[in-house]
């Protein structure tokens, strides 16, 4: 592969990151993806609008979020010094907060009067119903039916929050169905609605538009490891699903070459058994969802379920920048399994007094695998995406508890 | 590579008839390939001037609930993008006028292999392929590789394509222009004539190209208002929902699937034929 100057230039004029990314959709919908460019590049030159982001994310987000470092489990393993980026302290329990502040704006300045998103886990679609509510905009968020049923208390909390969910019930009934039927919402009511996605993925400019909204994980990391360290971090960790945690912490770091970079995908019950979520690890490229990226899919281009105890990493595709990354090296993908997950999620919750989300528990369970190969100098952060109040059911039930 | 031009043909063919198409939409191998592949053979006979074969896949997510479930059975009844372009060869036996236009989405092309798709397309007899979720933005993947090949490659233009975008959506653009005639998803609303003939009047002034419109249409009386305008309509849900209608509790076809499928293509055949007749005189 030729080697690059910059892992941070992407993607080119058309959304492209290498051969991934891109606009895959049909033509109704792409005037829309074009006037959702347009509004975009506006914004990101209009310095009021940069101005109002940042008085949300201060005052309502909670922004910065801290960097905390984990003593007791840095000493459980005996090496790595492991900082933890504070993402689970933000309003709703989450980053997710971050890009739908920055979408709703977006959506305010293009004059649309109704929006709606898909959740996989419900805390994108908690985080969209809560902007939604802050702005007084209707909201429908689409949700597969199988998740609803182990979501249950983030979609009370939508509904709370004034938000319609729709329950999909088309194909399987998950993510990937609920994203079909949101652009099917959208392709009907193209002149009114925005719709808001919630991670790297989708047509261009979605999977840059929401990395740049993210990236103010990495900026704050940046600024706050040298405070802290007094200089650059030697590792970062980060689960991944569709990717946007990832990427948010990950950009601000891809051109310093001494920043060892490490995703983590759910394995599932295990990549040998087809039951995971790891489209890098164990899938192929191909077209889905508006992009052109790793996706679960058998041999005639048919799209596979996804597997994880954690619903939010349960899609079968990724975004096109992880791809790219994943091609060049640049950043190392690895996998959990839902068990190694859950033993992180115990650990951690014992050792710090922190309820990881099961999703960050990935990113946990693979920094105890590494942590004590790695000597006392090595400074590693850990994006702790999201707290673990929502996982308490389904880890209940697992523990055979009922609450 | 020769390049049959039979949607050319069959266009002038109906020029020179003073009448538009019917160009009819099935999934390929719904409710099993047995059942689609006889049905498929009798189409022509029974008025359909084009046919659309759709190449299932898991995610159609321009189309509606008709459309997905007819996927969904097809890929149950074990059908895939291979099995699809036998099907075509099959019918080329008996029937070498009636043009055949794929229809789906990119991805299980994509995973078959793009160059081995279209030469083996064309060989067996695809005139012409539509993907949805190939916008001009994204020619490169197909839409030259198969017009290299002699496959026509029809865009889709939506009323939410202005007149600053359609030249974009028509530079390369072959063998008939679709017109999606309402903003929504495949057998849902309808839209109202005058509003289709506006919209196939004002994309007359941007190509010479014959104009197909669908989505909505579902009865005689509808095929033949479009038909009034435009040179062909297309009707999909409306069959694959005859299709669902007749089957069995185990959703095996029942024996009067057929028959029920090619009856209302005749009805429909004869409003797109009675189309031209309801015009005033000029």
């Amino acid at each position: 592969m030729e080697k690059l100057n910059t892992f941070r230039s992407g993607p080119d004029d058309h959304g492209h990151f290498g051969i991934y990314g891109g606009r895959y959709v049909a033509e109704t919908l792409m005037p829309l993806i074009l006037d959702v460019e347009r509004a975009y590049n506006e914004a990101c030159d209009d310095p009021a609008f940069a101005a109002e982001m940042g008085g949300h994310l201060k005052h309502y987000v909670g922004r910065p979020s801290p960097l905390y470092f984990a003593r007791r489990m840095s000493e459980k393993f005996g090496g790595a010094k492991i900082y933890f980026k504070r993402e689970d302290l933000n309003h709703t329990g989450a980053h997710k907060i971050n890009n739908c502040i920055g979408q709703i704006l977006l959506a305010r300045r293009m004059g649309k009067s109704r929006i709606i998103a898909e959740t996989g886990a419900g805390q994108h679609g908690v985080a969209t119903a809560t902007v939604c509510a802050l702005f007084d905009i209707p909201c429908v968020i689409y949700m597969g039916q199988t998740d609803i049923e182990r979501q249950a208390p983030n979609v009370f909390r939508m509904k709370m929050l004034g938000a319609e969910v729709r329950s999909v019930t088309s194909g399987s009934a998950t993510l990937k169905d609920a994203m079909n039927d949101a652009l099917r919402d959208w392709v009907s009511n193209v002149d009114s609605t925005y719709y808001l996605i919630g991670t790297t993925a989708g047509p261009h400019p979605f999977p840059a538009m929401v990395r740049n909204f993210q990236s103010v994980i990495g900026e704050e990391t940046r600024a706050q490891i040298l405070e802290h360290e007094g200089r650059l971090p030697d590792t970062l960790v980060a689960c991944i699903g569709g990717g946007s945690n990832a990427m948010g912490l990950f950009h601000a770091f891809l051109d310093d070459a001494d920043v060892r970079i490490i995703a983590v995908e759910a394995a599932g019950e295990g990549i040998e058994t087809g039951r995971h979520a790891a489209s890098l690890t164990a899938g192929k490229a191909g077209v889905l969802h508006g992009n052109r990226t790793y996706l679960l899919q058998d041999e005639d281009g048919q799209i596979e379920e996804a597997h994880s105890v954690s619903a939010g990493l349960d899609y079968p595709g990724i975004g096109p920048e992880h791809s790219w990354l994943f091609d060049s090296g640049r950043v190392e993908y690895v996998s959990i399994t839902d068990n190694e997950a859950l033993d992180a999620f115990h650990m951690c919750t014992r050792l710090e007094g922190i309820i990881p989300a099961l999703e960050s528990s990935h990113a946990i369970a693979h920094v105890a695998k590494i942590a004590g190969s790695l000597g006392p100098d090595n400074v590693l952060v850990l994006n702790l995406s999201g707290r673990g109040d929502k996982d308490l059911n389904t880890v209940a039930a697992l523990a055979g508890v009922e609450i | 590579m020769t390049a049959h031009k039979r949607i050319e043909r069959r266009f002038t063919a109906l020029q020179a008839a003073g009448r538009a198409g019917l160009v009819t939409f099935l999934t390929a191998g719904d409710p099993d390939p047995a059942t689609s592949a006889g049905i498929l053979e009798q189409l022509p006979d029974a008025g359909a001037d084009l046919i659309e074969l759709g190449m299932p896949f898991s995610d159609p997510m321009a189309d509606g609930p008709a459309i997905q479930l007819a996927s969904q059975r097809a890929l149950a009844a074990g059908m895939n993008v291979q099995k699809t372009l036998d099907m075509v060869a099959d019918f080329r036996k008996s029937d070498d006028d009636t043009p055949i236009i794929l229809m789906g989405y990119f991805n299980p092309v994509y995973a078959f292999g793009v160059d081995r798709f279209v030469k083996t397309a064309a060989k067996v007899g695809v005139d012409g392929l539509i993907i949805v979720d190939l916008p001009p933005e994204e020619e490169a993947d197909l839409c030259l590789p198969a017009q290299a090949a002699g496959i026509d490659f029809i865009f889709l233009t939506a009323p939410t394509t202005d007149e600053a975008r359609l030249p974009r959506v028509l530079a390369n653009a072959s063998g008939f222009v679709y017109y999606v005639s309402i903003t929504g998803i495949t057998g849902t609303a309808s839209a109202a004539a005058s509003a289709i003939e506006d919209a196939v009047s004002r994309l007359r002034r941007f190509t010479p190209l014959p104009i197909a419109v669908g989505f909505g249409i579902t009865t005689p009386e509808q095929a033949a208002d479009v038909a009034a305008v435009a040179d062909a309509a297309v009707v999909g849900s409306a069959l694959v929902n005859l299709v669902a209608g007749n089957l069995d509790a185990d959703g095996k076809a029942k024996s009067v699937l057929k028959d029920a499928v090619l009856t209302k293509v005749r009805e429909l055949a004869q409003g797109v034929a009675a189309g031209r007749s309801k015009e005033p005189a000029q």
